[in-house]
């Protein structure tokens, strides 16, 4: 079951990732476990995200793989208004973000459960965020919530 | 063999905004490339390099220089969105000054809006190819075009004070330079544009509907069909042209994308064009004219910023008050209408040299007057994910 936006039933064929991609497999495989995932390069320790099977600080290809707490801020958002993508037409207004994870990553995702016309709700730059999965069956997305 | 000076001596804006399935991307970029070389007093067989960004075909440097007839000696096909076009005349420039060729063709085309592409709403990213990892990490989101400029705007406001009623002065400017434009004007008719052929305002814009959250309908560019053409020779050849040359004084390239804990706000503007600037050997005061890729408003004021003609955070003062059309002091920017209020296709690049050639021609519908220093800046790609810079400094005699 989905919670995402309460409005489950409406979204027609929600845009998932595909396979095989094996930089990105991983990730995806873990969020069955409702674990979020990224890397450290053993030698440097530089946060990779999203997945790849290189550094990008050093010249090592040794990484391994984290799991986050799932807390992080709002480093910005918009609310998408309209949307004339099959997937996603439905779904609007949702909430799209970029979400600096603890950890030291910066995620594309949605912040899930907030009214975007309630002036009260919360959502702005710098607010507190929880992981919130979407589960969608093979995968789960990780969503975020207001914390 | 000292360096060749280079100059654009050849233009073509295709006219049509709509062409209803009358022709194609290959039509317009062909018969732009006709008209820019009757232009420039030249013909097919004058040129031996030729710049593509693949728009129009698959394996662009082969099909194109088929299509067109060429025998080339340098073909580039650097695809970097909507500023490929400035990145083809840094490399033109550089290909043309080393000797490698004399005569440097550019051309776009597209039909974005007879296609009904819905651009900036309806992307559909995952349907382009096989999985990548950017695809795999992000389509699951539904981002749109406006919604990721949307993303960068919100931030920039949220860092650096501008208003979304400053951020509406830039579409007021813009609608003001196509109200003066006849084929711009006649864009407006063709493509429906909210409030017509009359003068829009700040609450005009502020009324529009919301598309992503703070970017109205007004703040977005429009989707048109269209294309043109761009010839740029060595000075030898651009001296027997038919137009006075417009030099390529100097170039800039940069390329930015989302990084872990970066300022999403510092855009390549800050690094392409210090490059241009030192190469051209001018600085932001001394530039007459910008044109300023306007794929939203908040492009226009960020990229502003960031090429130096104010500092950061200054913006929003900077474009009030009409301070942006032709006829107040100071900079003028986008004097044709620009993609907020004109024409684009998609990647609206060569526009931007197109309307800077034409004023320091002294052709231009919004003519500054006395221009002798043009800067183009394009933006490709988007603010908030990936992108490119790429800025372009001409002049005249």
């Amino acid at each position: 079951m989905s919670t995402h936006d309460d409005r489950p039933a409406t979204e027609p064929r929600r845009v998932l990732p595909r396979f095989p991609e094996l930089d990105t497999e991983p990730f995806w495989n873990a969020t069955k476990q409702r674990e979020l995932r990224y890397q450290v390069c053993d030698a440097c320790e530089t946060v990779i995200f999203y997945p790849r099977r290189h550094c990008t600080n050093c010249t090592s290809i040794d990484l391994s793989w984290h799991t986050s707490a799932g807390g992080g801020t709002i480093y910005t958002f918009s609310v998408v208004r309209r949307s004339m993508h099959p997937s996603f037409m439905d779904l609007v207004p949702y909430v799209i973000a970029w979400v600096d994870v603890d950890e030291g990553f910066r995620i594309l995702t949605h912040i899930v459960g907030a009214d975007p016309d309630d002036a009260e709700s919360g959502l702005a730059i710098g607010a507190r965020v929880a992981v919130e999965w979407i589960d969608r069956g093979e995968v789960a997305l990780p969503a975020f919530r207001l914390a | 063999m000292s360096k060749q000076r280079v100059a654009i001596v050849g233009i073509h804006e295709y006219p049509s905004r709509n062409t209803r399935g009358a022709v194609t991307p290959l039509n317009i970029k062909a018969h732009s490339a006709a008209r820019a070389l009757d232009d420039a007093g030249l013909t097919w067989k004058d040129i031996d390099a030729l710049y593509d960004d693949g728009d129009g075909i698959l394996w662009p440097g082969l099909h194109m220089s088929e299509y067109f007839d060429l025998d080339l000696r340098v073909i580039d096909t650097t695809t970097v969105g909507g500023s490929s076009f400035e990145f083809h005349v840094s490399h033109a420039m550089r290909d043309l000054a080393e000797g490698r060729a004399k005569v440097a063709l550019l051309t776009y085309g597209a039909v974005a809006r007879s296609s009904n592409a819905n651009t900036g709403t309806g992307a559909k990213y995952s349907e382009l190819g096989p999985p990548n990892p950017i695809s795999n990490m992000e389509d699951c989101w539904g981002p749109t075009l406006v919604s990721d400029y949307a993303q960068f705007a919100r931030r920039y406001m949220h860092d650096h004070g501008v208003t979304i009623e400053q951020l509406a002065e830039i579409a007021v400017t813009a609608r003001f330079h196509a109200l003066r434009n006849p084929e711009a004007v006649q864009a407006i008719h063709d493509l429906g544009l909210r409030h017509g052929d009359r003068q829009i305002t700040v609450d005009d814009v502020l009324s529009s509907p919301m598309i992503a959250d703070p970017l109205r309908a007004l703040d977005c560019c429009v989707i048109s069909d269209g294309g043109g053409a761009v010839v740029l020779a060595t000075e030898d050849v651009a001296r027997a042209c038919r137009n006075r040359p417009v030099w390529v004084l100097g170039t800039g390239e940069a390329l930015r994308h989302r990084r872990n804990n970066d300022d999403m706000t510092m855009t390549g503007a800050r690094s392409s064009g210090p490059a241009a600037f030192e190469q051209a050997g001018v600085s932001p005061s001394d530039i007459d004219v910008a044109m300023v890729y306007d794929s939203f408003t908040i492009t226009v004021l960020s990229t502003l910023e960031d090429l130096g003609f104010c500092d950061k955070g200054e913006g929003g003062a900077f474009v009030e008050h009409g301070n942006l059309r032709f006829d107040t002091p100071g900079l003028a920017v986008n004097t044709d209408g620009g993609g907020l209020s004109s024409n684009h296709p998609g990647q609206r690049g060569i526009f931007l040299l197109i309307e800077a050639t034409r004023q320091l021609r002294g052709d231009s519908t919004s003519q500054v007057a006395d221009a002798e220093l043009a800067l183009a800046h394009g933006t490709g790609g988007t603010l908030n994910r990936r992108y490119a810079s790429g800025t372009v400094i001409l002049g005249r005699d």
